[in-house]
């Protein structure tokens, strides 16, 4: 463990990563360069979102870790194991409520988060551009420009192809009127919950060695044309109804399809969490 | 040492055997001891992830010899594979095998990153993934009693194969994918020669040949926008296939034995752009000998480029067939690579000759040229 036995990360790095953070922080949406460092856990499991968490969490915290909405998921159940080891007196918690950092991969709590916490995303492509173009030295100067005039065209060309624009998550938003962020897999279901939040966003993009931010009281808006909308998953079934969660029955969260044996499919609340307290945690331990 | 094989050669050759044994033998470091001479049995059962790799990569199912060219090879995947794959390109072949369908694998892991559950469940195995790479320090000093007590505790026997539909099964019947087209006949690529255009089960088979990383190095550039691919893992299966083979005399299938193999099937949303109709999913069909899950998806996420490439035209690397099947062949490639330090002074000497002679009319010319 490193030489301070808090946080697993030297001091050098976690002074680097917060430094990255403030400038993120400073320039919404501006994806910041840093060194990212080795971790124990392997390059695509979370390694971004983990460095944040690690630079970021002090004792007495309470940190939540979701993967897929789920806190019982193998690779969530991994990334808080090895957090709580590595931070004496930093406590685990399932409750959104509870937590006062929340690092998750692909999903945003359906609870709305109150001030004082903080989201942690782990991040596959911190770029919006990558989709339009591959090289990096090419997409800094298109950000730098505001260039953004090949995205709204894929866009376009979506709507014309597919009548529907072909990019479920990972959504693009433009971040304070002028950086196009890429907000991680999270589904579009949770993109609203980005502009003007009351809490600060952190994206750790490890592989990819990148840190981006979207502050408090942001505007953040999906990428949209006039006359075709923004839209967000729809749950219908084939009667056009919205589907509910089978567990406890709500009909305004992000559903979970679960194919049954012999044909057919369970739907029912993806944050395992907002499910749970709707339903008074019947399990609580 | 002689390096040129004029007369010196052959005592040259000599040499290089009995210092290339010695270091085999442990004489890499001198103060390091080398212990016992490695069990081939012991490499077999305990490197068993770099057997699977030779297996794989030398193109014949034969575990215990890949362990043999492994200790031979001094743990070098590359040149195992060329031991195993040398020996196995003298082998008769004895005949076709019918198509074998995956779905009555032996599971040992199965997993499905699509859904949350599927039906046969999330069987999570003997994985990597969810563990913290950090050492073991216990594994400095292992007690032979607790390393043979942690066999008997391998958890749950594998279910019956028959608890395991396929996943993307459930997205056919609801019309999500393309229904499956005509099935093309199998290519044996080690009797057919390679000319392209080649049909898809050639490509399929020369990636299951292919090294590892090769695969791993066209596929990651897929993901990082060199192609753009949307994928997810519909099913990732490792377990027991088991072969059957035609009896002899009667022609009636038999089952001959067991193969460790892995298999993945990729989903791909929105990928087609030539097709008219509604948007479609997509497959990518990638399967190894062995247990390798980076290869297997690897070669499932290259599968879906390139017929992305073959539909609408490549547009990247990885999406050109010639490109990737030409250059995924570990074998080949490291062959080729280490050819360059055979003696070249004949070659060379001509470049020599030629650049001189550019130069010196240049020089003629007093148009610069230094």
């Amino acid at each position: 463990m490193a030489a301070d036995d808090f946080g697993f990360l030297d001091a050098y790095a976690v002074r680097e990563i917060r430094r990255a953070l403030l400038k993120a922080l400073a320039v919404p949406g501006y994806q910041v360069p840093y060194a990212s460092r080795e971790m124990p856990i392997a390059r695509g499991f979370g390694t971004g979102g983990l460095q944040l968490s690690l630079s970021v969490l002090l004792p007495g915290d309470r940190i939540k870790v979701i993967d897929q909405g789920a806190d019982d998921s193998v690779n969530a159940v991994n990334l808080r194991r090895f957090i709580v080891a590595a931070c004496p007196g930093v406590q685990p918690v399932t409750r959104t409520a509870e937590a006062t950092v929340i690092q998750t991969r692909h999903r945003i709590p359906e609870r709305p988060l109150m001030p004082g916490q903080l989201m942690i995303y782990q991040v596959p492509y911190p770029d919006p551009l990558q989709i339009v173009e591959p090289r990096e030295a090419e997409r800094r100067r298109m950000h730098a420009e505001g260039d953004y005039a090949r995205l709204w065209v894929k866009l376009y060309e979506d709507v014309v192809r597919f009548r529907e624009v072909a990019l479920s998550n990972r959504y693009p938003a433009r971040v304070h009127g002028r950086y196009i962020i890429d907000p991680s897999p999270i589904p579009r279901w949770d993109l609203p919950k980005l502009h003007r939040s009351a809490v600060p966003h952190l994206f750790g993009a490890g592989r990819e060695k990148k840190i981006y931010a979207v502050p408090p009281h942001t505007a953040v808006e999906p990428l949209a044309f006039a006359d075709v909308p923004f839209e967000v998953e729809r749950f219908r079934d084939e009667q056009g109804r919205r589907r509910r969660c089978a567990r406890c029955q709500a009909d305004d969260t992000y559903l979970d399809q679960i194919p049954l044996p012999g044909g057919g499919s369970r739907w029912q609340c993806n944050d395992q969490d907002a499910c749970d307290e709707r339903l008074g945690y019947p399990d609580a331990r | 040492m002689g390096y040129v094989a004029i007369r010196g050669g052959e005592g040259a050759i000599a040499a290089a055997v009995q210092a290339l044994e010695a270091m085999r033998c442990g004489a890499v470091e001198p103060a390091c001891e080398p212990g016992e001479p490695l069990a081939i049995a012991a490499v077999r059962s305990q490197l068993r992830l770099l057997v699977d790799r030779v297996i794989g990569e030398g193109g014949i199912y034969d575990p215990v010899r890949a362990a043999w060219a492994i200790k031979q090879a001094h743990g070098d995947p590359l040149e195992a594979s060329f031991i195993l794959r040398a020996w196995r390109s003298q082998l008769p072949r004895l005949g076709e095998t019918a198509v074998h369908d995956t779905r009555r694998l032996r599971i040992l892991r199965r997993i499905s990153a699509a859904f949350k559950d599927v039906p046969g469940g999330q069987v999570l195995g003997p994985s990597t993934d969810y563990l913290q790479r950090l050492f073991r320090v216990e594994l400095l000093d292992e007690s032979p009693e607790s390393f043979r007590a942690a066999v008997a505790r391998l958890p749950g026997a594998a279910a019956e194969a028959a608890d395991f539909p396929a996943v993307v099964d459930a997205l056919r019947a609801e019309g999500l994918l393309a229904p499956v087209g005509e099935s093309e006949a199998a290519v044996d690529i080690t009797r057919e020669p390679l000319v392209f255009p080649i049909p898809r089960p050639a490509r399929l088979a020369h990636m299951a040949r292919g090294e590892t990383g090769a695969l791993l190095a066209f596929a990651y550039s897929t993901m990082r926008g060199y192609g753009y691919l949307h994928p997810t893992v519909a099913e990732l299966r490792v377990g027991w296939l088991p072969v059957e083979l035609p009896h002899p005399l009667s022609g009636e299938l038999q089952e001959a034995g067991e193969a460790l193999i892995t298999e993945c099937q990729i989903v791909a949303t929105h990928g087609t752009e030539s097709e008219p109709g509604p948007p479609r999913i997509l497959l990518g069909y990638g399967a190894c000998f062995g247990h390798n899950e980076t290869k297997a998806i690897a070669m499932a996420m290259c599968d879906r480029a390139l017929m992305a490439g073959e539909e609408r035209g490549a547009r990247h690397p990885a999406e050109d067939s010639e490109f990737v099947i030409c250059h995924i062949d570990g074998i080949e490639a490291m062959g080729f690579c280490n050819h360059y330090k055979l003696p070249h002074y004949v070659t060379f000497a001509s470049d020599l000759e030629n650049i001189r002679a550019s130069r010196a009319k240049y020089a003629e010319d007093g148009d610069g040229g230094g």
